[in-house]
């Protein structure tokens, strides 16, 4: 299993490793030591690799993942995972403002806290937060599913397409055009599926409320055209 | 993009080191801005005495022979000078005095700040060349905070680096760009405040050290900043006794601070706090939007 201590080689080499593995390849398993907040840590993995990174990261860590698995035994800086397209992400601490921002798919587990604007602009990805989030998350969020263990801050879904959100606590205030929607069986049924990939086990989907566009501002409603 | 840091001690056996560790913090930081690097250092104060932190383009011409001068006019000052940087040992009582006797007898030296415990020391430049420059690592003091650049309000000259010091033993650093600065420097001028530059920061500076004129503390006086303030910023503020960090409800700007029985610390990135003594086991948070954070010796105590 490559070991890459990012105190003594250069980032690079740990990205153009994770890049440069031959189809078939065997040994796609990566420790990452010492981190020490650095910048874009395994971003751009494009194969399924497992990458298991030993203290906390900066800025983007697994930006753009496609397919692979990229565990954070520490807390991650801003845009975590963001843009992943397919694979996995694990934060044991907290993350910092926008995680997942753009997600186009795969999952972003984070069981500590998000800051501010998680998920925004969310584009099918799933994200599974243990603790609260911040404000201004799932701004203009496309598709895909938030679900917050936690507490949500304000303007949660503000001008909000088609994601669905899922918070267990209390909502500080929701956004422009997101709403309390009903929670119907096959919510549930998409919420227990995604709490036990992220290993949740002591919380119900039941304890959750669901909010999601109230669809007013995204389509054109022909009375407001002496607005334009 | 900025960065900026801080540092405020508990234990008192850190304080020889705070230059050290605060010159490592900033030198992290180079990445957010190369334009100008500074940090503002609160040491030992002596009763009755004041520091007054000057600065000139020609030090060997402005500083030859300024000891006896400032003497003609009845000042009697102690003089450290490192390179374009000196710091004035004066009675406490001429501390107001001495600036108009500088602006006749020095024109071209600018006061960068005073109080009396905070040195402040700026520059165009690299931080790592910054530190080196004032010997920053050799500074011993109960807390400080420091700045690396990267310009958008205005001109990239000693006197646009941060820290901005408008009160005695006040000085802030800043991340990010006020958009009503202009009206609120009017409104601050009418009050009696003066300005040496056209830069935001500065704006927001003398706008603290307005409120606590006035009778706030630097609690207060933040709290009043998220109401009359409007544009991007997180701050980080030194008042002798005192450490304070707030940011915007929008909270753009990066921050992180961790927390020990040692210490507070404050880092734009965790880049910058991984250095610190026990980093390992610190409660590492990232400080809410609109939040007032401070910091108090004295209250402490």
């Amino acid at each position: 299993m490559p070991t890459f201590d990012l105190s003594n080689t250069p980032l690079r080499e740990l990205n153009s490793a994770l890049h440069g593995l031959a189809a078939g390849a065997n040994d796609t398993e990566f420790e990452v030591i010492n981190p020490r907040g650095s910048h874009a840590v395994a971003v751009g993995i494009d194969s399924p690799v497992k990458v298991a990174v030993h203290g906390s990261v900066g800025y983007y860590c697994a930006g753009m993942n496609d397919g692979g698995t990229v565990t954070v035994h520490g807390s991650a800086g801003p845009g975590v995972a963001e843009n992943m397209m397919s694979g996995a992400v694990f934060i044991d601490g907290d993350a910092s403002q926008y995680a997942g921002a753009t997600g186009r798919g795969g999952l972003l587990v984070i069981k500590g806290n998000a800051a501010s604007r998680c998920g925004i602009s969310m584009k099918g990805i799933d994200i599974v937060v243990h603790g609260s989030i911040g404000h201004m998350s799932a701004f203009m969020g496309q598709s895909g599913h938030l679900v917050v263990l936690g507490d949500a801050g304000d303007a949660l879904g503000d001008s909000i397409y088609e994601a669905k959100l899922f918070v267990r606590g209390a909502v500080k205030s929701l956004g422009s055009d997101c709403i309390e929607k009903e929670m119907r069986p096959e919510h549930l049924e998409k919420l227990a599926e995604l709490l036990a990939k992220a290993g949740v086990t002591d919380v119900k989907p039941e304890e959750f409320k669901r909010y999601g566009s109230a669809r007013k501002l995204y389509n054109f409603n022909i009375d407001n055209a002496d607005a334009y | 993009m900025c960065g900026i840091v801080g540092l405020f001690l508990k234990d008192k056996s850190l304080e020889p080191q705070l230059g050290e560790l605060l010159s490592d913090m900033l030198i992290v930081m180079t990445d957010r801005g190369p334009d100008s690097a500074g940090i503002a250092i609160y040491g030992s104060a002596a009763n009755g005495r004041a520091k007054v932190t000057v600065q000139s383009a020609n030090p060997d011409a402005d500083f030859a022979g300024l000891a006896d001068a400032l003497k003609a006019e009845g000042i009697d000052a102690s003089i450290v000078i490192k390179s374009t940087h000196a710091v004035l040992d004066i009675p406490a009582d001429k501390a107001d005095a001495v600036r108009s006797v500088l602006s006749n007898i020095r024109p071209d030296v600018r006061v960068m700040g005073s109080g009396e415990s905070v040195e402040i020391y700026k520059e165009t430049g690299l931080p790592k060349d910054v530190v080196a420059r004032f010997d920053v690592r050799s500074m011993a003091g109960t807390h400080g905070i420091g700045h690396t650049r990267m310009a958008t309000e205005s001109a990239v000259t000693t006197l646009g680096a941060h820290p901005f010091s408008t009160g005695a033993d006040q000085c802030l650093v800043h991340n990010g760009s006020l958009s009503n600065h202009n009206n609120l420097r009017r409104e601050l001028v009418r009050e009696g405040m003066t300005f040496e530059t056209q830069n935001d920061s500065e704006v927001a500076a003398a706008y603290l050290t307005a409120e606590m004129a006035k009778g706030k503390d630097l609690g207060q006086a933040l709290e009043g900043a998220l109401d009359d303030l409007d544009g991007f910023f997180t701050f980080v503020v030194g008042t002798k006794s005192g450490f304070g960090v707030v940011r915007d409800p929008i909270a753009c700007k990066p921050a992180v601070m961790a927390e020990t029985d040692q210490y507070v610390a404050f880092g734009s990135e965790y880049r910058a706090l991984v250095n610190l003594p026990g980093i390992e086991n610190a409660r590492v948070w990232e400080p809410e939007p609109a939040t007032v954070y401070f910091w108090d010796h004295e209250k402490a105590a």
